[in-house]
């Protein structure tokens, strides 16, 4: 999927919520759901388990609307954070402009979100992607939890941030730093098209 | 102890939605199957979610299903106050025992557990109990079992074990419709927009929620008027205060003059927005617009995408304009070959403008392979023609040809007997034509044609035959009544002439007689010809004769002899042929005397007999090969006018 087609004039973003299981990534599009205007946005598709668990995957397209004569769309999409899903994650993150990488701030769950991110590298390594060289963002998510439970933004940072790309304290069950998160991946995504992803 | 069960609160007056739909289905199984299905249920949320309201609904369900069963409900702390109580009477066993009967049981607010370690041990005894004898058990808390502070690790295993569920703030569609079913409750009735504004002021809970209905309800009670969205908005003080009000203007499809302040999805419209017009800048634009383009109109665009793919490319206009100036330069070669062969036309070259070159070298083979038409004969020099009265409409008609060349007189057919000099004219138009940039002058007489065509009929290349006429810029045809009879030839002919009409490309002709008097020319091409201009030559005058005459004998190097111009010229001609003719015979008898070209020595070859002795021993005619003396005039009829021994002479040589 090309981000930028300037024969139909047409600019698709696909971003695509990683991370652990029950970080918070079909949270994030619930909430942006529940923000996008009714005209502007599909229908949201949740494929979840009989536990809420994502199964197969959520999808929310919302469309922009005409921006610089190009009728804009995002298509949001989560993966499955449950380690036995991986070939449903690989195939959700094919074609993926950008990532968000949704960790869980609880520090017991320090190491499903390491490992998480480590099956986000081998699975773009899959679709010849470098972590590298796709846009990325990471939230930090459940910041609300009581401080003895999580861990801090710094400390995450430390921890997962190796590259130092955006990151995002995050509490998506009421929204905070769901549109930052958002707007930090639309941000890096769009400027990689100006740097000649285009055609 | 046990706090009754509210019986406003069950499950048909709980609102679904997406954020507890699960909690909800797993509540009512619960109610059906109590023990069977999820034990314990473990329901957590933040506050005003609905918890409460979902723990009695399960108990009212059950009690529905099966009022047989013993149901309790009870909030940790009067679990806690009940505990406390029964121990300080010394009846703890049979507090124990009184739970432990208990068919259903409904805890409430079970973060509470936080720092009291006997309760904790307590309640995970209380739960194993009624797990073993089969008993539900449904806890509610403000987070799940792992999150509550301090909790004993087997009591959190144990709440877990069964199914743990959240319930998350409902989304925009469930606050309005909790809202319609409240306000409904409630009796109350409100305009439509308001409760749409009430649920787009965002509450992630709804007890605020029920908080700002009852606002409204209030106050549409007291003033004893209903209210619209707009006082609702101010009531609530939503819009003063940002997020909540852009929220709702953009749920009314509002611009982004209107947008708050704190419009989460406004705010990242407006963002991106930034980001792509940055993206998308203006030159970009106008390279898609161009890619669009030519792409559309079968060109390859490789140039131009090459400069989407660069960051900060220079001169991109230059670049559209000179990839513009290619493609033109292409449509132009495709058509010219498209002309001479127009299969050749169909090559994937002249859509490439990468491959200029290699169209131009296509293009260049084409030209040279594709024969010109047969032009006009350079013997035959407009100069060269004598005018007179008896011509000079016809040569007047062509010096308008040739100074507006397809326009004027289109077609022009000349008319005249043979021998008037309609071949000399045809050729000398045709010449000077041809002198024209980029001519291409078709100049043959009509015989010639005809054989071309079924020569190309022949080698099944008629394609190739007709492109090489199509992109003449003049046809001219000698003679056209020889067309007579030749069916596909008139067709053909019939074609060319109005697709190089229409392109105001000129068509000269010559025939013997008016076009509607030749006969088995079809109607269609007779009309044709007499619809462009017809003028007549006719027997040539004195002067055209005199022209003629001194014309051939100055070529002679001879002074001419003006009493045989005078002579010649009076004598009657039917043609210059004929003319010509005579002069031949004059010639001949001097060159064969030696003598001198006088008129008499002309009155005695034409009137008298010319001696014949002489005429033998001339030297210019030699094994029946004739050099004309008079040069370019090698006409049968010029040169066999003295053969009469010939018999005597052939024997001759042949012994």
């Amino acid at each position: 999927m090309s981000l930028v087609n300037f024969t139909t004039r047409e600019i698709t973003c696909k971003i695509v919520y990683y991370g652990p299981g029950r970080s918070g990534k079909t949270t994030n599009l619930h909430y942006i759901y529940g923000r996008v205007p009714d005209s502007r946005r599909g229908r949201l598709v949740s494929l979840a388990t009989q536990t809420d668990r994502t199964l197969f995957f959520d999808f929310l397209p919302i469309d922009l609307g005409q921006i610089s004569g190009f009728s804009t769309r995002f298509q949001l999409y989560t993966v499955p954070g449950q380690v036995y899903y991986n070939a449903t994650r690989r195939l959700v993150l094919q074609g993926a402009d950008g990532v968000v990488f949704v960790g869980d701030s609880q520090a017991r769950q320090l190491d499903e979100n390491l490992e998480s991110l480590q099956n986000l590298q081998s699975n773009l390594l899959e679709h010849g992607v470098d972590i590298r060289t796709i846009p990325l963002v990471l939230q930090y998510n459940k910041q609300d939890l009581p401080r003895e439970l999580i861990l801090s933004a710094a400390d995450l940072d430390d921890a997962l941030n190796f590259r130092g790309v955006p990151s995002f304290s995050a509490d998506a069950l009421h929204g905070k730093g769901v549109f930052e998160t958002l707007k930090g991946i639309s941000e890096l995504v769009l400027k990689k098209l100006a740097a000649g992803t285009a055609a | 102890m046990t706090s009754a069960l509210n019986p406003k609160y069950s499950f048909d007056t709980f609102v679904v939605g997406a954020a507890n739909r699960l909690a909800v289905t797993a509540g009512r199984t619960v109610a059906e199957n109590p023990g069977a299905a999820y034990n314990p249920l473990f329901i957590y949320s933040g506050s005003g979610l609905g918890k409460t309201h979902l723990l009695m609904a399960v108990g009212h369900a059950a009690k529905k299903a099966a009022p047989a069963l013993n149901i309790e409900y009870l909030t940790l702390d009067e679990y806690v106050e009940a505990f406390h109580a029964a121990i300080a009477a010394g009846q703890g066993d049979a507090f124990r025992r009184r739970f432990q009967n208990v068919d259903v049981l409904l805890v409430d607010d079970v973060q509470f557990l936080t720092n009291r370690k006997e309760m904790q041990s307590e309640l995970l005894r209380l739960t194993e109990a009624l797990q073993v004898g089969g008993h539900q058990i449904v806890l509610t808390s403000d987070r799940p079992p792992p999150e509550i502070a301090d909790l004993d690790e087997r009591l959190i295993s144990r709440l877990s074990g069964g199914l743990v569920v959240d319930i998350g703030a409902p989304d925009y569609e469930t606050r309005v419709a909790i809202l319609r079913r409240k306000a409904e409750e409630r009796g109350a009735k409100f305009e439509p927009g308001v409760l749409e504004t009430v649920a787009g002021a965002e509450s992630g809970n709804v007890r605020e929620l029920m908080g700002a209905l009852n606002r409204l309800v209030a106050f549409q009670a007291v003033n004893d008027r209903s209210i619209n969205a707009e006082t609702a908005k101010q009531l609530l003080g939503i819009g003063s205060e940002g997020a909540d009000g852009g929220k709702a203007a953009a749920r009314e499809g509002a611009g982004p003059a209107a947008r708050g302040p704190g419009d989460e999805f406004g705010d990242f419209l407006a963002d991106v927005t930034v980001t792509v017009g940055k993206a998308v800048e203006a030159w970009r634009a106008r390279v898609g617009e161009a890619v669009l383009r030519w792409e559309g109109e079968g060109y390859r665009t490789r140039r131009l995408e090459a400069l989407l793919e660069r960051d900060t490319p220079s001169a991109v206009d230059e670049v559209i304009a000179s990839f513009t100036q290619d493609v033109e330069r292409l449509k132009e070669l495709e058509a010219e070959v498209a002309e001479l062969d127009p299969q050749a036309a169909g090559q994937s070259v002249f859509r490439d403008p990468e491959r200029l070159g290699e169209a131009e070298e296509v293009a260049t083979k084409v030209r040279d392979g594709a024969a010109p038409p047969p032009g006009p004969s350079a013997a035959f020099p407009l100069a060269a023609y004598a005018v007179g009265p008896s011509n000079e409409v016809a040569v007047g008609a062509a010096r308008a040809v040739l100074k507006q060349p397809g326009k004027k007189y289109n077609p022009l057919v000349l008319v005249g007997k043979s021998g008037l000099g309609k071949t000399h004219l045809l050729n000398a138009i045709g010449l000077e034509l041809a002198r024209g940039k980029r001519a291409v002058v078709a100049c043959l007489s009509t015989q010639a044609f005809v054989d071309e065509l079924i020569a190309a009929i022949d080698g099944d290349r008629v394609d190739w035959w007709r492109a090489r006429y199509r992109r003449a810029t003049a046809l001219l045809l000698d003679d056209i009544h020889l067309i007579a009879g030749k069916e596909r030839t008139q067709e053909e002919l019939f074609n060319l002439f109005n697709l190089l009409q229409d392109k105001e490309r000129q068509l000269v002709f010559t025939a013997p007689a008016q076009p509607h008097a030749l006969p088995g020319l079809e109607e269609r091409i007779a009309s044709r010809l007499a619809g462009g201009l017809v003028v007549e030559i006719t027997e040539p005058d004195r002067e055209v004769k005199r022209a003629v005459l001194e014309r051939l004998l100055g070529q002679q190097n001879a002074s001419p002899d003006p009493a045989l111009v005078d002579y010649l010229a009076d004598r009657p001609a039917e043609s210059v042929r004929g003319l010509v003719g005579e002069l031949q015979r004059v010639v001949g008898a001097a060159a064969a005397q030696d003598g001198p070209l006088t008129a008499g020595l002309a009155r005695e070859v034409l009137e008298g007999q010319a001696p014949r002795d002489s005429r033998r021993s001339a030297g210019f005619r030699t094994s029946g090969i004739v050099v004309s003396s008079l040069g370019g005039i090698k006409s049968r009829e010029k040169i066999v006018w003295d053969w009469s021994d010939v018999a005597d002479r052939v024997i001759e040589e042949f012994r």
